[in-house]
Formats: C-alpha cells, structure tokens, sequence
C-alpha cells in the first residue's frame, strides 16, 4: 500500500465532474453578482431621477466599444475550444491568445474611461461627488464597485486563459483532454454575460 | 450495509492513513496532503483551538455579567468580547465544523470513494479558512482593537467604528469562500463519486444532510460575501453603498445580512442532524424511522429557511405583508424539523438502547434542540417578536439552538467517530461524567436567558438593572458547571488520543455504514477495491421487535 501512488493519481478522469464543479462555481459567482444587482435595483427604485441624471454623464463610447471587445473575445474563446476540438493546436493556441489581446484591450480602454471621469472629479469621496444629491453618490457607487469588481474578474480570465495557453503549448490541453480549456470558456463567458448586464443598466438606461 | 467485495478487503491489517508516507515528509505531509482524511483532522485541531478561543471569551462574559456594573473590564472591552464571541463561534467554528471536519473525513468512505471529488481545492479551501481564522486573530493583536459591532456588523456601526473592521469583514468573506468550495466540492462528490450500486435512497443520511446543507453554501454565502466586501469598500474608498450619509440603506444591508444569515443557521443545525440521524440507528440498533422523510426534509429545511430572512427584521417597520409572509414561512420551516424529531424518538421505540456517551450527547441535542427550536416557533408570531426583539431571549434562543443542537451534535460526532479516526477509545466512565457536567451547566446557564429575556433584559448590555441579578448569577455559575464539563470532555478525548486502549476492530459501535466496513484507522485508500452496494445504510435485525409482536399475538 505504502508503495503506491497517493489516491489522486487513482482516481479515473472524469469530465462530467469537473464541469459540474466549474457550474457549481459560477453558480456562486452569478450570486455574487446578484447581490450588487439587488442593490442596484433597489438604489434605483428609491432614486428614480437622481440615477437618470447620473447615468447622462457616463461615456456611451466606451461601453459601446467594451461590449464590442467583450463580445469578440468571447467568440474568439469558443473559437479556441472548438479547434482544440479538431486537433487544430497551433490555431487554439493563436485564438487563446488574442482572447487575452481582447481582455487587455478592455482593461485599457476601462483605464482611460476612468481616468476621463476622475479628471470630472467623479469618483468617491472626492468633493464634486460628496456634493451631489445622494442618488447620484449611490450611482457611482455602485457603478465603481460593480464595474471594478467586473474588472477584477477580467484580469482574473486573463490570468486562467495564459496559464490554459501554457498547458496547451505543452500538450497538456490536447484533442483528447480539454476539459480544462472548457472550464477557462465557461468562466470567461460569465464574465461577458455579467457585462451584458452592466452595460445597459449603467450606460444605456437613463 | 453489506457489499459483495468488502469482506476480503481488509484481512490482513494495511498502514493507516496516519502512518501513509507520501512525497512530503514530517509535518508538510499534512499540511500539502490532499486527503481528505487529513483535511478533516486539520480542520478538527483548527477548529477545536478556535473553539477554546470562543469558549474563554464566552466564559468572561458571564462573568463580567455577574454584579449590574463593571465587574471585571470596560465597556469597550465588553463589546468587543461579545462581538469576537460571535464572530469566531458562528464563522469559525459551527458554520464549518461537522461538514468540514465530519464531512470531509467520513462522506466519500459513506459513499464508498476514494477521496472527494477535487481533492487539491479541498486543501485550498482549508488554507482559506486559516486565512480567515488569522485575520480574525490580527484584528484583536494589531492597534485600534477587536470589533465592537456585534457579529451582525449592523450599518452604521460597521461603517463608523474605528476598530479593525476591515480585518474581521474580509475574514468573514474569506471564509465564506471557504465554504463556498467546500460545499462545492461535496455537491461534486455526491453526485458523482457514489459506489456502483449506490442509489440516492441508499445514501447513509449524514450524506444527504450534507448534500442540502452544501446547496445552502453554494447558494446563500456569496450574498453576505459580496454585502461585507462592499463594507469592506465603504470603508477603505468611501464609496456610498449603505452609509445613510452617502444616501444608503441601512435597512438594505440588514436583509443582504440576514438574506444570507439566517440560511447559514440551516448550514450550522442540518449537518448536526445528519450526525444524530446516524448515531441514533446504530446504538438503537433499528433501521430508522423514515429514511426518506428525513431525507426530504433536510431538502424542505434548505428551500423553507432560504425564505424567512425577514423575521429578524420584524421590528424594523416592513409592511404588513411581507411580515405575514415571513412569519408564516417561519412556522412551516418548523416543520421539517419536527418531522425529525419524530423519527428520531420512533426510532428509539424498541429499539435495543445502548446509553453510551454519542447516543447520550444524542438525546441532549434533541432535548435542547426542541426547547431551541419552540422558543424559535414563538419568535415567529409578530406581536410577540416585537416584545422580545433584542432581548436575552433570543440569546437564548440561539444559544439552545447553535450550541445545543450543533455544539452537542459536534460532542455527540466526536465520541461516536474518533475511536475510528485515531484508533483508540477514550475512557467512557469520564466521558459519560464530562457529559452531565455539560448537560447540567448548559441548562443552568442557558435557560435563565428565556426568563431575563422575558423580563426585558436587553441583549448586549453592559449594565444592567438590579433586579436582574439573581438570574445572571444563576447563569454565570452555570458557565462554571458547563466550562469543567467541556474541559473535562476535551481532555478526555485529547488524552485518548496518547493513552486511550487500541482499538483494531473494524466496526466499534455495530453500524452498519461503509465507514465501520473498514479498517480501524482506515487507509489512506479507504478501499482496496470500490465496493458494490447491495443493501441500504441502516438494515439492521429487528428480531427483538419482532419476537415482542408475536408475542403478543
């Protein structure tokens, strides 16, 4: 017994668990989502106008642009598994790494976006805001958190997709496996349906 | 349970998981090991210290609560006592501690696997929940104190104290991811990793506890992380979410709180009776009464107890209808754990007894967890609620509830399951002694509460009018009784563990659970060969109940 492997090596691969565990896992994350949409549904009822107004002011152009980024990299993701799928290596690996290209363009296009809005004195704390009716204080609350957090899972995609662009470089995603190339998609979809949701409640909605 | 291929899998006796060497050597073959059974017992040592930690704090409380004013520290001092007295026990210990350490340990053997279904996340959720154990204990180390808000982090003290808030919101959120995984993983593990022959009816009942209790996880705690990291961000930028002076809800923050919160009161009691749904059988030696209404019921308690967040929050001026609404959904989800209760004593009914100290810790859960769970039932009446909101009653309450059901659920789980885990039995005649200690002390000093809660003794308070004396009194000497008891059980069981007699029988108590078919300790594999399930947890011989029946015909 000693001699033996340790148990994980026993135990046969099995690709319905490993997705189940990933759904499980954006299951909680929808959740955690969830509960800043609750917010903001509520925050929106109490402050009708007050988040009209505030939403005015956010830059459609960037949105628009982010959601077209967003859209095209989830695209070029399912892309990427289908060629894996087909045995096509050298293309998965090309498709996986202009997702990361399409990740990093979001993230540079939020970072001028931000910029644009802190140069307007519209961020927290910051004295042009604390004089705003309170509406509009819990609109850009809510939308530095939820577009932050958002954020946050961006580069946290980003992260899983070059280390998914590492295992398939070295054939530990291939034809046969690629179940955890799978789960990177499913994770980095998410990210995209949550924006999906944030770019009209924030930018088009007024 | 019988299986065709387990009676030649343990002849001769194999090294124990405790004994296994793996790549890692000395201590790093625990603390990288991707067993489960390992997993379990660093959560058991962890969990057990962090339990001292709550017990020391509880027992200066009592004291300090023995003369009306200051008796042994400040005020300050006693807010953040009573707040790191919740936080640790609720976050720390009951939440995680029977799937954690139980779980973790004893549900892929019940269902025949070899270890749970993501065995290196299982290990990165026990790192995260050390995280969190350390942020807690920074927060009372560093300058600026320990938190004084209550465990409940109510806006805005939450929002305005100058305490290391931020250190205990983020350990709150840690943990709660923590779980997250854990519940995740055995969702996995349930659904995929049962032995051939395994249907879901011929699941042990801890398991099926298990499986609600993991679905709450998954659901539920990802609202109160995100509502306390948000705090978190309401303090670190200033960003406007709940603080009323930026134009939040305070009241918003109490539903997300509770929305969450009160769930995680099903996460910290069902996986308790899981516990007393497996020892009850075997020391009855009866199959159990109603296996799938006890089933089906942990499922009910999950659905019923996501919906009645709202019943904390009854003297906050909600409208008339959603009060109705919660206040019912409130009595039904009694329901379910009445029907428990039931089955449990039908069990017992004939049944031939054998009081040894898990089967005692049983009867007291169901005995403490009944008064618990009624004086629950009361609170869900509208106009009696208001009158008891915030008072020692609903200290009580949860007191005869968390600790009565899941404290004496954890005793009851550690005499019926050590002797398998390490080996070696603890001295019964100390630990029958150990238990009326904690059974006597746990009334003397519990029970006041309803009766000072009633009397309008609020919660929380630091002084308090004279004529509530006599009852604090009788409690914090009932803290005395009930502290020697847990000592005494501790050190028992501790002591076991060094000098305790061997045990190498594989079925110590007579179950007939997959656990109790193998080796004692088990091996790191748990099964040489995976067995084939042919009968149900709990077939038991009924011979005396049937020689009684013909008897009397």
């Amino acid at each position: 017994m000693s001699t033996q492997e340790h148990v994980e090596e026993h135990v046969h691969r099995d690709d319905i668990r490993s997705r189940m565990g990933m759904w499980l896992f954006l299951f909680s994350e929808l959740l955690l989502f969830g509960g800043l949409f609750l917010i903001y549904s509520v925050y929106r009822f109490m402050h009708p106008h007050a988040f009209s107004i505030a939403s005015k002011e956010m830059n459609t152009f960037f949105g628009t642009m982010n959601t077209i980024i967003l859209l095209t990299s989830s695209l070029t993701m399912a892309l990427a598994i289908a060629a894996i799928q087909r045995g096509k290596k050298i293309l998965s690996i090309c498709l996986q790494i202009t997702t990361i290209l399409f990740g990093a363009a979001f993230m540079v296009n939020k970072f001028l976006e931000w910029s644009a809005e802190f140069r307007e004195g519209n961020f927290p704390g910051s004295a042009v805001l604390q004089s705003k009716p309170q509406g509009q204080i819990l609109y850009f609350g809510l939308y530095y958190s939820m577009v932050g957090l958002h954020g946050i899972h961006v580069l946290v995609g980003m992260t899983v997709i070059a280390f998914m662009l590492r295992f398939t470089i070295k054939g530990v995603i291939n034809k046969d496996n690629y179940v955890k190339l799978e789960a990177a998609g499913l994770y980095w979809h998410l990210v995209d349906i949550i924006w999906i949701f944030l770019f009209p409640l924030f930018y088009l909605i007024t | 349970m019988s299986s065709d291929t387990l009676a030649i899998s343990h002849n001769g006796h194999s090294p124990s998981y405790l004994e296994y060497e793996g790549k890692h050597k000395g201590i790093w073959a625990w603390l990288l090991s991707t067993d489960h059974k390992r997993i379990g017992i660093l959560y058991l040592i962890a969990i057990i210290s962090f339990f001292a930690v709550g017990v020391t704090l509880g027992f200066l409380i009592r004291l300090e609560l023995l003369t009306p004013q200051g008796t042994i520290v400040g005020p300050q001092a006693y807010n953040e006592f009573f707040t790191l007295h919740g936080v640790i026990m609720i976050f720390i210990v009951v939440i995680p501690v029977i799937p954690a350490v139980f779980g973790n340990f004893f549900l892929p053997i019940m269902l025949g696997a070899k270890d749970v279904a993501f065995p290196r996340l299982n290990l990165l959720s026990w790192y995260l929940y050390i995280t969190g154990g350390t942020l807690i204990l920074l927060s009372i180390i560093l300058p600026g104190g320990a938190a004084d808000t209550g465990w409940t982090f109510y806006i805005p003290y939450s929002v305005r104290t100058g305490t290391n808030m931020i250190f205990t919101l983020s350990a709150v959120f840690i943990l709660g991811f923590s779980s997250i995984l854990t519940g995740l993983n055995f969702l996995t593990t349930i659904h995929r990793m049962r032995a051939p022959g395994m249907g879901w009816f011929k699941m042990p009942l801890f398991a099926w506890s298990l499986y609600a209790t993991s679905w709450i996880q998954v659901i539920v705690t990802p609202i109160v992380g995100i509502t306390l990291l948000m705090v978190v961000v309401e303090r670190v930028f200033h960003v406007g979410i709940f603080d009323p002076t930026l134009g939040g809800d305070p009241l918003l923050f109490q539903h997300m709180f509770w929305m969450y919160s009160h769930p995680a009161v099903y996460i910290i009691i069902v996986p308790a009776m899981g516990v007393i749904s497996e020892i009850i059988p075997v020391f009855s030696q009866r199959t159990i009464f109603g296996y799938k209404f006890i089933a089906f019921s942990s499922l009910a308690i999950a659905l019923f107890g996501s919906l009645v967040w709202g019943h904390h929050m009854f003297a906050t001026g909600m409208s008339n209808t959603s009060e109705f609404v919660f206040s019912l959904l409130t009595f039904l989800v009694a329901i379910p754990s009445a029907i428990k209760v039931f089955n449990w004593t039908a069990t017992l009914y004939k049944g031939s007894i054998k009081l040894e100290a898990p089967l005692l810790y049983s009867l007291a859960f169901i005995f403490l967890f009944s008064i618990g769970g009624l004086t629950g039932v009361i609170q869900g009446a509208l106009n009696v609620d208001i009158y008891l909101t915030d008072t020692y009653f609903i200290v009580g309450h949860i007191h005869y509830v968390v600790f009565g059901g899941t404290g004496i659920a954890l005793f009851a789980a550690l005499h019926y399951w050590l002797p398998k885990m390490f080996g070696r039995m603890y001295n019964k005649k100390v630990a029958k002694f150990a238990f009326w200690n904690i059974f006597i002390g746990f009334n003397i000093t519990y029970f006041p509460f309803f009766i000072l809660g009633w009397m309008g003794m609020p919660r929380r308070s630091y002084h308090y009018l004279p004529q509530f004396q006599l009852y604090h009194v009788i409690s914090t000497v009932g803290s005395w009784i009930l502290v020697i008891g847990l000592f005494t059980m501790l050190f028992n069981l501790l002591m076991s563990l060094v000098r305790g007699k061997k045990v190498t029988e594989n079925n110590i108590w007579g179950g007939e659970t997959l656990e109790w078919q193998i080796q004692t300790p088990p091996t790191t594999e748990n099964f040489e060969d995976i067995p084939n399930i042919i009968d149900g947890p709990y077939e038991y011989k009924q011979n005396e109940l049937t020689t009684v029946e013909e008897e009397v015909n």
